[in-house]
């Protein structure tokens, strides 16, 4: 074990890292967004709406990594506008690495927020429009921390699902170490060059890494939560 | 200090239509479960929306579907509070107090802190709203309503989350921190005791539509309408069938009523409050039945008996109530044999 360790090549972990961190705030913000926002819409416009921004959840991740393909492509109008004019290129980058992960973190985000948001008593929001509280202080103020064990838990999923992202990743990021190979891409390519035992390092970090952030995420909204009463 | 309202709104199924004016004091809106009480509050307070219509607040129109006027529920200055208070459950009591209040910092801590004292609180600033019970929950919900300054005060069931025990003390409590408030104070409850314990004027809806407005202890003393004999507590009503000016047959009941007030071409029922019925031992003087015992309860300070008439018994039952004289079982005494429906007590309804 400590020849592989001496070895090995830590790149993969920090990249790991780094992309599901990063995609996991994007997703926090956009999901909390998308849940405000889709409360606001009609009844019809609900269900539409959420379907698309539900889709990545239900679709195999390799679909979605077409999907992104097809977007991001150099030879795709949007992608090539993105290089051409703001020098910007997605495929086969380290920022390919994320867009993959928030897409597919993206919906466990805002399915948890709106269900968090859908919780909270309507009275409480009147109550505060009422007392003459501005929209935004009463969102920041009052229906977030009452969602709060919500989003944490959509926060805790959005990251496990981020750092352990290969199908979209794979299709738009690529394997390439150094830039774009994060621990779960590692694991894939090492089995498939025989190296098993490296592969298996990499499960064992990767299942510590899960563990240690689950835990933490839930210890401290645990301690948030306590003032609010749960049937259990 | 007046809020005049007049609001139509349009449900499937169901029409809100309420129309009223408040002058000072405390009015009460009386109404079953379901009838638009608490719609009509959250109308005027700008929550809800209505069809149509118009609210003015102390000479300041809040809402005028024909103008587009709709002030923001915010800009509305309503102190609302809510059947189940509505508290921040994620902030302490100080911080439910503090977060809506307008005023610098140093200013407003000094308000709180009497604001604390006046109503109670006083060690309970650190406690979140769970910790807390219904009657000091309900105070912290006023305080911090009192604390925004509004213009009209609006309780919806102020008392229906609180257990029968503390009721009465509670309301003596809050009855006092209201009489500071010196704009006016709308009540929504089902209760006609409250209603008469609070408000001097009161209104009557039914099915959403006011079918009565006036002064609360004119309105218990003369219904005029059958939904307001009925809410304000008569148990006994029959619909009638005119016989002459003065008499007439009640269905329900089976008997023939002579009346103290002539009987009008619109009056469609009679009424009669369980505890002005007068029991006989024989059938003398006017307005009385030949009963029999249909039902006995007991409530702490009241005997509850059901009767019906002796000589039909299809005829409906009828409550008659006791004072109780002592708490321990009486001897049992005898079932009257004969009831009278004094003239002077009988309500003529429409």
């Amino acid at each position: 074990m400590l020849e592989i360790m001496k070895n090995i090549d830590w790149s993969p972990l920090f990249i790991s890292l780094k992309t599901g961190i990063l995609a996991t705030i994007f997703a926090f913000f956009l999901g909390v967004a998308a849940a405000r926002m889709i409360m606001r819409l009609n009844n019809t416009a609900k269900v539409v709406v959420d379907g698309i921004l539900t889709l990545p959840l239900v679709l195999p991740p390799t679909v979605a990594g077409f999907f992104l393909l097809l977007l991001f492509s150099l030879r795709r109008p949007f992608g090539k506008f993105l290089m051409t004019q703001f020098d910007i290129k997605i495929v086969q980058t380290w920022p390919g690495c994320v867009i993959a992960a928030l897409v597919i973190a993206f919906p466990l985000m805002y399915r948890n927020a709106r269900a968090a948001f859908e919780q909270v008593d309507v009275n409480v929001i009147y109550a505060g429009r009422t007392l003459g509280m501005s929209e935004r202080k009463i969102f920041w103020k009052i229906v977030v921390p009452m969602a709060g064990p919500g989003l944490a838990s959509g926060t805790v999923l959005a990251f496990a699902r981020a750092i352990g992202e290969y199908g979209a990743t794979s299709m738009l990021a690529g394997n390439i170490l150094g830039k774009t190979r994060t621990v779960s891409v590692a694991i894939a390519s090492e089995v498939a060059a025989g190296n098993w035992d490296v592969a298996g390092f990499w499960v064992c970090v990767i299942v510590m890494i899960s563990f240690v952030i689950v835990a933490l995420i839930n210890f401290v909204s645990g301690k948030n939560i306590k003032n609010v009463n749960r049937w259990m | 200090m007046a809020l005049e309202v007049s609001i139509r709104k349009k449900f499937s199924g169901f029409c809100l239509d309420t129309e009223f004016t408040t002058d000072g004091g405390c009015m009460g809106i009386l109404g079953a479960s379901g009838c638009g009480k608490s719609m009509t509050l959250k109308c005027i307070a700008g929550i809800e929306k209505p069809t149509e219509g118009r609210i003015v607040l102390n000479g300041q129109v809040l809402f005028d579907s024909e103008k587009k006027i709709d002030v923001s529920v915010q800009q509305r200055r309503i102190g609302y509070l809510f059947q189940n208070y509505a508290l921040f459950p994620t902030m302490t009591v100080e911080e439910n107090l503090s977060i809506a209040m307008p005023g610098k910092k140093e200013e407003k801590r000094r308000k709180i802190e009497s604001y604390i004292k006046k109503f109670q609180l006083t060690g309970l600033e650190k406690r979140y709203p769970s910790q807390l019970s219904g009657g000091q929950q309900q105070r912290v919900a006023l305080a911090r309503m009192l604390l925004c300054e509004p213009q009209i005060l609006m309780l919806d069931e102020p008392f229906s989350a609180l257990d029968g025990f503390l009721k009465d003390t509670l309301q003596m409590e809050m009855l006092e921190l209201i009489r500071e408030f010196s704009g006016d104070v709308l009540m929504v409850t089902h209760s006609r005791d409250e209603v008469f314990k609070f408000c001097d004027h009161m209104v009557l809806l039914s099915e959403g539509n006011c079918i009565l407005k006036g002064k609360t202890a004119e309105i218990f003393a003369n219904p005029g309408y059958m939904e307001a004999a009925r809410l304000t507590g008569c148990k006994n009503i029959s619909p009638i069938e005119k016989i002459s000016d003065y008499e007439l047959y009640a269905t329900a009941w089976k008997i023939r009523l002579k009346t103290a007030e002539k009987i009008e071409d619109y009056i469609r029922y009679v009424g009669i409050r369980g505890h002005r019925l007068v029991p006989l031992p024989d059938k003398t003087g006017e307005n009385v039945m030949k009963i029999k015992q249909a039902g006995y309860s007991e409530t702490p300070f009241e005997k509850q008996f059901l009767f019906c008439n002796a000589e039909d018994e299809s005829s409906e039952r009828i409550w008659w109530m006791k004072k109780k004289e002592s708490f321990l079982a009486e001897s049992q005494e005898k079932f009257p044999s004969y009831m009278q429906f004094p003239k002077e007590h009988l309500m003529l309804l429409r």
